[in-house]
């Protein structure tokens, strides 16, 4: 498999004197919505929030919508245990956002563009909202009819889902929707809506400023460009690093790792989890394991158990309770483990509960549901022992 | 009129008389008086022309829209993973003893309500504790005693 090495890269918090964000816009929308569109399928951008889709297909869907309304919604409710770089997005460079949300305005005929940021940083909204005012003025100076709203959720981790984003900003409770309809199709108001993560927003500007190839260069066939990674957990550099996708994950613990990482959990708690005799062979990237940025190492010195007990409590907590499968099987595999620790349960109870997470991944209305399986199935199968003893 | 009652209209006033303003109203109820009272949602639901359900059944959705009674501050420890592999426990056990309260309770003089709270995305400058909106990453139980003594000082 395709593979690059670990490289730092400076594109997300770069500053270009020469083409600041709002001149970006300017530059961008002089060309056609079309040549734009036809620019970020040519860069290979997948969202970075997670899920990964193609952008550029993103923006082409909404822009084929006939409505009287579209909007852009910029999903800043990062929630993910592990990931914290869209707050260092938002507080760094902001402007970057505003433009890519522009951009895709322009694209898709949009007049209107919402930031939902999380609860958990309500701290920034007065600096964010002031940065936000100037930027709808510079906007109002160059002729773009599009104007920038703050809004901020109240502390639900589901509502990163996006359909439960639109669901919270139209002041229901933060339910994930059925899909299909998508967001291109239905979203905010019922109308055609372009989420995105504000990572892949900030990347988009930069493909506007620098072009598709540049960007292009980067990462694999399946991965290209970079991304921001969050470092946490046992490692004595944690922070906010922006890399070349496609690494052996192998790279990555020699870089970052205490030089006892025992095991690293890939995409925060909804993720997967990789034993430390799997790092040789796992490619970080829509090929390997994809991630929204969370890293979180683990030593020796901690036990699985607690990690996945953690996460367990975490979903239980943060399931918004409307599906069966979701709502029962997080307190389920919660109450599961607990019972096999105890010995209350024999250790084949943990195969009872592995195929609970594969209903719960068919069955599950949203990806909170879903992707329990991940967690546990990755954790179960490495760390059995350490589940059972 | 009721202090709460004039604020729900300043709010409305500002945010409007939609469905859509309903989060922006109630976050602003809840950023002047820590939680949502029963007087608070009815009045929220008339002015929005909303049944009472309706406000009840989103605020009570939220984590941070409290409907119980709180605290003039209310203190949240992150409890998620990477805080608790910093020693979030230390944090949690220190405030309780400081406060005399357990988690989820208000202190006697009304001045704080300790709760934890899952990720608020500070996990490499853990444990981290938020009080009201402000955020306070990297504690310590000798500083996190520290920051809710002033905290107290200025609620006085």
């Amino acid at each position: 498999m395709e593979q690059k090495p670990l490289k730092k890269i400076d594109i997300i918090f770069g500053w270009d004197d020469n083409c600041t964000p709002i001149q970006v816009v300017e530059k961008s929308v002089k060309k056609t919505p079309e040549s734009i569109i036809l620019d970020m399928i040519d860069s290979g951008l997948k969202g970075r929030g997670g899920a990964g889709f193609p952008t550029g297909l993103k923006w082409k869907f909404a822009r084929n919508e006939e409505a009287d309304a579209k909007y852009v919604v910029c999903n800043a409710d990062e929630g993910e245990p592990g990931t914290f770089k869209d707050r260092e997005i938002l507080d760094k460079v902001p402007e970057k956002i505003f433009a890519g949300m522009t951009i895709c305005a322009f694209v898709v005929g949009a007049l209107e563009g919402y930031i939902y940021v999380r609860g958990e940083y309500n701290f920034m909204l007065k600096a964010l909202q002031q940065k936000i005012d100037l930027f709808n003025q510079q906007l109002h100076e160059l002729k773009v009819d599009f104007h920038i709203f703050l809004r901020s959720g109240s502390g639900a981790y589901v509502c990163g889902e996006e359909s439960a984003l639109f669901e919270s900003m139209e002041g229901k409770r933060g339910e994930p929707r059925n899909k299909p309809p998508y967001p291109t199709v239905s979203g905010y108001n019922g109308k055609p809506t372009v989420i995105n993560n504000v990572e892949t927003l900030v990347y988009t500007s930069e493909i506007c400023r620098m072009g598709p190839e540049q960007f292009k260069a980067l990462g694999t066939h399946d991965s290209r460009g970079s991304k921001v990674f969050s470092v946490s957990g046992d490692t004595p550099i944690a922070g906010i690093y922006e890399l070349e996708l496609g690494m052996p994950l192998k790279d990555f613990v020699d870089e970052f790792g205490d030089g006892d990482t025992k095991a690293i959990q890939v995409g925060g708690a909804s993720g997967h989890c990789v034993p430390r005799k799997k790092f040789n062979d796992t490619i970080i990237g829509f090929e390997g394991i994809p991630t929204g940025g969370s890293m979180m190492i683990f030593n020796s010195s901690r036990s699985m158990y607690n990690v996945l007990h953690d996460y367990l409590e975490f979903f239980t907590e943060e399931s918004c309770g409307q599906c069966t499968p979701c709502r029962i099987g997080c307190q389920q595999l919660l109450k599961g483990i607990e019972a096999v620790k105890k010995g209350e349960r024999p250790p084949t109870y943990l195969d009872d509960l592995k195929r609970l997470t594969a209903t719960m991944k068919i069955a599950a209305k949203c990806g909170l549901g879903q992707s329990v399986a991940n967690p546990f199935t990755s954790i179960v199968d490495n760390f059995r022992e350490e589940i059972i003893y | 009129m009721t202090n709460t009652e004039v604020l729900i209209k300043e709010l409305v006033e500002k945010h409007g008389r939609t469905r859509n303003a309903l989060m922006p109203v109630l976050q602003g109820v809840v950023a002047c008086e820590k939680f949502l009272s029963e007087a608070a949602m009815i009045a929220v639901a008339r002015e929005l022309d909303l049944s009472a359900a309706d406000v009840y059944g989103t605020a009570s959705f939220y984590t941070f829209l409290d409907t119980k009674p709180r605290g003039k501050n209310i203190v949240r420890v992150c409890k998620t993973i990477s805080c608790h592999m910093q020693g979030k426990e230390e944090i949690i056990k220190a405030i309780e003893n400081h406060l005399k309260v357990k988690v989820g309770e208000t202190s006697h003089d009304n001045k704080f309500t300790l709760l934890t709270a899952n990720c608020l995305g500070w996990c490499h400058k853990g444990p981290v504790m938020l009080i009201n909106d402000e955020v306070f990453p990297s504690i310590t139980p000798e500083k996190a005693i520290a920051i809710i003594e002033e905290f107290s000082k200025k609620s006085n």
